[in-house]
């Protein structure tokens, strides 16, 4: 907090001072001032939503499928062995570089940013799942089926509570790629959100509003962690 | 109930990698006999416990329980494992409810075998705790009140105390003796320890390593009234202590 609050303090003096032409750096007041402009004009809002809403749906997504696969291949040597090595080359191919074929394949609308997002993140999920699902004691799986649990129970009241918090946690690290993959789509085609914003704040030199962007993005990053690490708190109070 | 361990050879992986660990074993098992398998790291005590769990097959040989074939784990036969096997996320009373929940039984059974079990391992004002505020020996003991709430013919102990402060084994070693006297379980135990098994098992196998084979049978008749009584009695002492030199010569001729 002190960090933030003396970053803040010698910028306004940087900015007071003159020293450095008001294009590159505009002072906090100014980009307050952007801010609440754009607030106003209701631009602020629609954008975030914009973000937010691709981000959560791309997300989503990925999380709903990541989730069963995870822990299929983390159960199932056989399908293990089928997906991981598909996985790992996709997982190194990074995922802006699939924005043309995506462009070609659904155009400009919203599918293609959902989809980076998807494309960007599952890979991901679904390798840590899996990898969380290899640390489950064998001793809780046996216990079950010493207690007369069957085949499936074991997934469900064994594996899966289990990797719950890591499950929560590896959301909450390749969030942070989502938001960086929106922010990147939105850069190369989109009508309105937060990278957006700075796109054409770039096109009209307008650096205070790419500051507010920035800054708008870092809370919001910042927020999703944070809520992740409460719902952690929240759900599996046995984990800390 | 009848437990049945005949001519039992294991064998893990083949060919060149091939890890003969048993050889051979024979054991019987009654309703409310207390039994023990005493071995040292190596001798493939653990295996046989695993073979009768059902968690592991074994290369030839049969194992029954009531005449009929075990071909995998199932909740008449209970295990207890040595440390980290209970529930992390679940209570005391959720741990021991567990097995039962996952049998299907209705959910007011459920609660009185779990408020039952918890009582008969004296833990009733725990159940509400976690795992991990629980000590060691409490571990256990919800360990066991959950394998027992599952109604098993047998209960299969693996070194249940074997990761205890030497204090605290002894008072379970008394309070699993209570509880058999008390409830007349039918219990196989595995331990390191010759004094754990003289001290409550009926019987006492001994085991032998590479491959793992049963040398010697000892009935233990001794008076068991006063367990920290006879944990100093002299034939007591003269019995663990000639068992423990013959363990020792065995591990030092085979290794």
């Amino acid at each position: 907090m002190i960090g933030i609050l003396a970053v803040l303090l010698a910028w306004q003096l940087v900015a007071a001072s003159g020293l450095v032409d008001k294009l590159f750096l505009p002072s906090p007041e100014g980009v307050w001032r952007a801010g609440s402009e754009q607030y106003a004009r209701g631009i602020l809002i629609k954008d975030l939503l914009a973000s937010v809403g691709r981000v959560g749906a791309g997300f989503a997504l990925s999380a709903a499928v990541s989730l069963p696969i995870g822990i299929a291949m983390g159960c199932s040597r056989v399908i293990c062995q089928l997906l991981e090595p598909l996985m790992g080359l996709i997982r190194y191919m990074p995922a802006p570089a699939f924005i043309p074929l995506l462009i070609i394949y659904f155009g400009l609308g919203e599918e293609p940013k959902v989809l980076l997002i998807f494309i960007g993140t599952v890979f991901f999920n679904t390798l840590m799942i899996m990898d969380s699902v290899k640390f489950v004691p064998s001793e809780l799986r046996e216990t079950a089926l010493t207690l007369g649990g069957q085949g499936f129970q074991i997934v469900t009241k064994v594996v899966a509570p289990f990797i719950a918090p890591q499950v929560i946690d590896t959301y909450r690290i390749n969030m942070a790629s989502a938001w960086n993959l929106v922010i990147v789509a939105e850069l190369v085609a989109a009508n309105e959100g937060l990278g957006k914003r700075i796109s054409l704040a770039q096109r009209f030199l307008k650096t205070d509003e790419i500051f507010l962007g920035l800054i708008v993005i870092g809370l919001i990053g910042l927020a999703i962690d944070l809520s992740f690490r409460l719902l952690m708190r929240r759900a599996c109070p046995w984990a800390n | 109930m009848h437990l049945s361990v005949s001519g039992v050879s294991k064998t893990f992986g083949s060919g060149s990698k091939a890890k003969h660990v048993l050889e051979d074993i024979n054991l019987e098992l009654d309703s409310g006999e207390f039994v023990a398998l005493v071995g040292s790291s190596g001798s493939g005590k653990s295996t046989v416990m695993r073979l009768v769990a059902g968690l592991e097959l074994p290369s030839s040989g049969t194992i029954t329980v009531d005449g009929q074939p075990v071909k995998g784990p199932g909740s008449d036969r209970g295990m207890v494992f040595q440390k980290y096997s209970l529930y992390p996320w679940l209570s005391a009373a959720e741990n021991v409810a567990f097995g039962m929940q996952l049998q299907g039984r209705p959910k007011r059974e459920v609660n009185e075998r779990t408020a039952y079990f918890l009582e008969v391992v004296g833990l009733s004002d725990a159940g509400r705790r976690l795992p991990r505020e629980l000590s060691g020996g409490m571990q256990q003991r919800v360990a066991i009140a959950r394998a027992l709430a599952a109604d098993p013919k047998v209960l299969l102990l693996d070194e249940p105390f074997g990761a205890l402060d030497l204090q605290i084994r002894e008072t379970m070693q008394e309070f699993l003796y209570q509880l058999w006297e008390r409830t007349g379980l039918t219990a196989l135990l595995i331990t390191h320890d010759v004094e754990e098994a003289l001290l409550l098992a009926q019987r006492v196998h001994i085991m032998a390593p590479r491959p793992g084979r049963i040398v010697r049978t000892v009935e233990g008749k001794l008076d068991r009234r006063d367990l920290s009584f006879l944990r100093l009695s002299a034939p007591f002492l003269e019995l663990r202590e000639e068992l423990a030199n013959y363990l020792r010569v065995l591990d030092s001729t085979m290794g």
